[in-house]
């Protein structure tokens, strides 16, 4: 279907059932029930996951596939948000100005920093990314304020132009009068189900660049990236240049990455600096990993980990836990709070240190590989209840 | 006029002399060895006629182009196919990727965007790269990781998918070294059945004397950086000059 083989067309059923169904899968528990808070469920978290996810997937295509590993993506992340909110000032709310714009100048940033840093490779390559971003990320936060706005953050004020806005227009970002912020709630039973039209807006996106990475994966392009990673002298005399191959799949990852910061705007009407410093760029890095580099679902997945773990495990704080142990004796609830509490609230990284650890030294395959085994092991079940039913292994 | 023409090249690194006026003409349709004891300058005059080296003096001519200051791949794709002495493969990609490769690189050139283009609509290199699969007696290993396979295999594949570039110059680098005998004979056979059945011209390098005088038309011996005679087999095997450069003066 659509030029998908079986397999992938299954996985792309799959992503769009779970993007489009998140806001009734992320919520399994009622409202009043104490593990209510472990509901990812609302908007402002499912747009992150999404909005990570086309990072992370844009990311995925040139980590996993040439395997040159880029430390400095979250530049383009902060492009992609600034050309969105200067839209805003200059134009309308509509978002459709700006997300076009920011993919391309993302592009336009990913095709020069491209250039330069893909004159090395390895170390050198991921270090040259680093520091270009982190110039930027310090252009955009002092020498840059008259198009940054500096630490303050761009962001729309009433004497900006907006030329195009009407007079009954929204004053919010909105997609031809769909206004991003707007959600209809469904309760039923003690469940409440949000539907954010921001969030669905995100979605449909994912869904399109997922569409595309796999459609790259599978293409003769994408069979050239992994053959850059897999031996470059063999590809320099099949008559092949790997370097173009290299800066356009680096160029089409700052897209990626350059459409995720702009909807990062799309979402909420903001641009700051700290969005490209080297801590974001890291996290898409963590994201991939993660999940499965290489992979297609994997960076989804990682994403997803990564800003739930944020979200959910900063918000348990201490009287949480004393709910939860106050079963124990007073001297051991104490005691047993204690141990956990470096690991919740502000300490959720040292969580996350631990898992991204346990992740990479036992499924060096990501959160993907975890799935595979758990599928064999099944598989392995039935086999051995019935022999008759089995198929080739793939 | 030969199809590789080596005129007057010399190689100096640091104090060291690894080529001096070297010449060399490599006739059309022939397979050329160049053999030559331990740190004759084999290897450097290869890498100088495959743009991984430049020589300091001289020129090498390639069907009347000069090849210096190109880079491996835009040589590559004037003609000249190179096979190394451990096989350089795809190792992660499939048998059958592999040879896709340099079915793409043949119709495509050096570079091609061909981002969303399904594989289903490239019939034509499919069909191509399983052709040639079939050639190399490879078909029942197309779904294999290359790099599971043998080391005859490994080199089998190599040599396939330099043959799928339609090369008119295939350059080898002791293509048998570390390989057991019966993948040695394997490997001349293969290159013998090349050598007739296809319009090309083969250079090969070795140290293995079975393997060039089962194979050669024509042998140059190099000895401490320059070319020391140029023959046909029958005389090379005879000739004192050679002994005395392989086994020292007293022998």
């Amino acid at each position: 279907m659509l030029g998908m083989n079986k397999k992938d067309t299954s996985l792309m059923i799959v992503v769009a059932i779970l993007a489009l169904g998140a806001p009734i899968l992320l919520n399994p528990f009622p409202v009043d029930s104490a593990m209510a808070q472990f509901n990812a469920g609302y908007p402002d978290l499912m747009q992150r996951f999404a909005i990570f996810g086309i990072f992370a997937i844009g990311f995925n295509i040139l980590f996993g596939l040439t395997g040159y590993l880029s430390f400095g993506h979250a530049a383009f992340l902060g492009v992609g948000s600034y050309s969105v909110v200067w839209m805003y000032k200059l134009l309308d709310y509509n978002v459709i100005w700006g997300l076009p714009l920011a993919v391309a100048t993302a592009g336009v940033f990913a095709l020069l920093i491209g250039y330069v840093s893909l004159r090395r490779s390895g170390i050198y390559f991921s270090i040259l990314t680093l520091a270009f971003a982190q110039m930027s990320f310090n252009l955009a936060y002092s020498v840059l304020t008259p198009i940054t706005n500096g630490e303050t953050g761009l962001q729309v004020y009433t004497e900006d132009p907006q030329v195009l806005l009407g007079a009954t227009e929204a004053n919010s970002p909105h997609l031809f009068g769909l206004v991003m912020n707007q959600s209809s709630k469904l309760t039923m039973g003690g469940w409440e189900f949000t539907f954010n039209n921001g969030y669905y807006f995100c979605a449909v996106v994912l869904m399109v660049m997922f569409y595309l990475a796999i459609r790259i994966f599978r293409s003769p392009f994408g069979m050239m990236l992994r053959a850059i990673k897999s031996n470059n002298t063999r590809m320099a005399y099949t008559g092949l240049n790997p370097r173009p191959y290299a800066l356009a799949a680096f160029v089409i990852s700052g897209m990626y990455a350059g459409l995720a910061g702009g909807l990062m705007a799309a979402m909420d009407p903001l641009a700051g600096a700290e969005r490209m410093q080297w801590t974001a760029s890291g996290e898409v890095v963590l994201m991939t990993i993660l999940g499965g580099t290489g992979t297609l679902i994997g960076p989804v997945l990682g994403a997803g980990f990564i800003k739930y773990f944020e979200n959910i495990f900063s918000k348990i704080n201490d009287n949480i836990l004393h709910g939860w142990f106050s079963f124990l004796p007073d001297g051991l609830e104490d005691f047993v709070v204690f141990i956990i509490h470096p690991f919740i609230g502000k300490g959720w990284h040292l969580t996350l240190g631990i898992l991204f650890m346990l992740v990479v030294i036992f499924l060096p395959g990501g959160l993907v590989e975890g799935g595979q085994r758990l599928k064999k092991l099944v598989s392995k079940k039935d086999d051995n209840s019935n022999t008759a039913k089995t198929e080739p292994a793939e | 006029m030969g199809i590789l023409e080596v005129k007057d090249v010399g190689k100096r690194f640091g104090g060291l002399q690894a080529l001096s006026e070297v010449n060399l003409s490599v006739k059309e349709n022939t397979v050329h060895a160049i053999i030559g004891p331990n740190g004759a300058g084999k290897s450097t005059l290869l890498n100088c006629l495959v743009g991984k080296l430049i020589p300091d003096t001289g020129s090498v001519m390639f069907d009347g182009q000069s090849v210096l200051g190109r880079k491996p791949y835009e040589i590559n794709q004037m003609g000249i196919s190179r096979v190394f002495q451990t096989p350089e493969i795809f190792g992660e990609l499939t048998v059958m990727e592999n040879m896709l490769i340099p079915c793409f690189a043949k119709r495509d050139g050096s570079f091609r965007m061909h981002a969303i283009e399904s594989m289903m609509n490239e019939k034509d290199v499919v069909e191509k790269a399983e052709a040639m699969l079939v050639d190399m007696n490879m078909a029942d290993k197309k779904d294999m990781h290359s790099a599971s396979m043998s080391r005859g295999d490994k080199r089998r594949l190599e040599i396939g998918m330099c043959l799928a570039q339609e090369p008119r110059l295939l350059l080898l680098d002791e293509p048998t070294a570390g390989m057991a005998r019966a993948d040695t004979n394997n490997t001349i056979d293969l290159l013998k059945q090349i050598s007739d059945e296809r319009d090309i011209t083969i250079a090969i390098i070795e140290h293995d004397m079975h393997v060039v005088f089962s194979l050669a038309d024509r042998i140059t011996v190099l000895a401490q950086g320059t070319p020391l005679v140029e023959d046909d087999p029958e005389n090379i095997r005879g000739n004192p000059k050679v002994r005395e450069a392989y086994l020292g003066e007293t022998a």
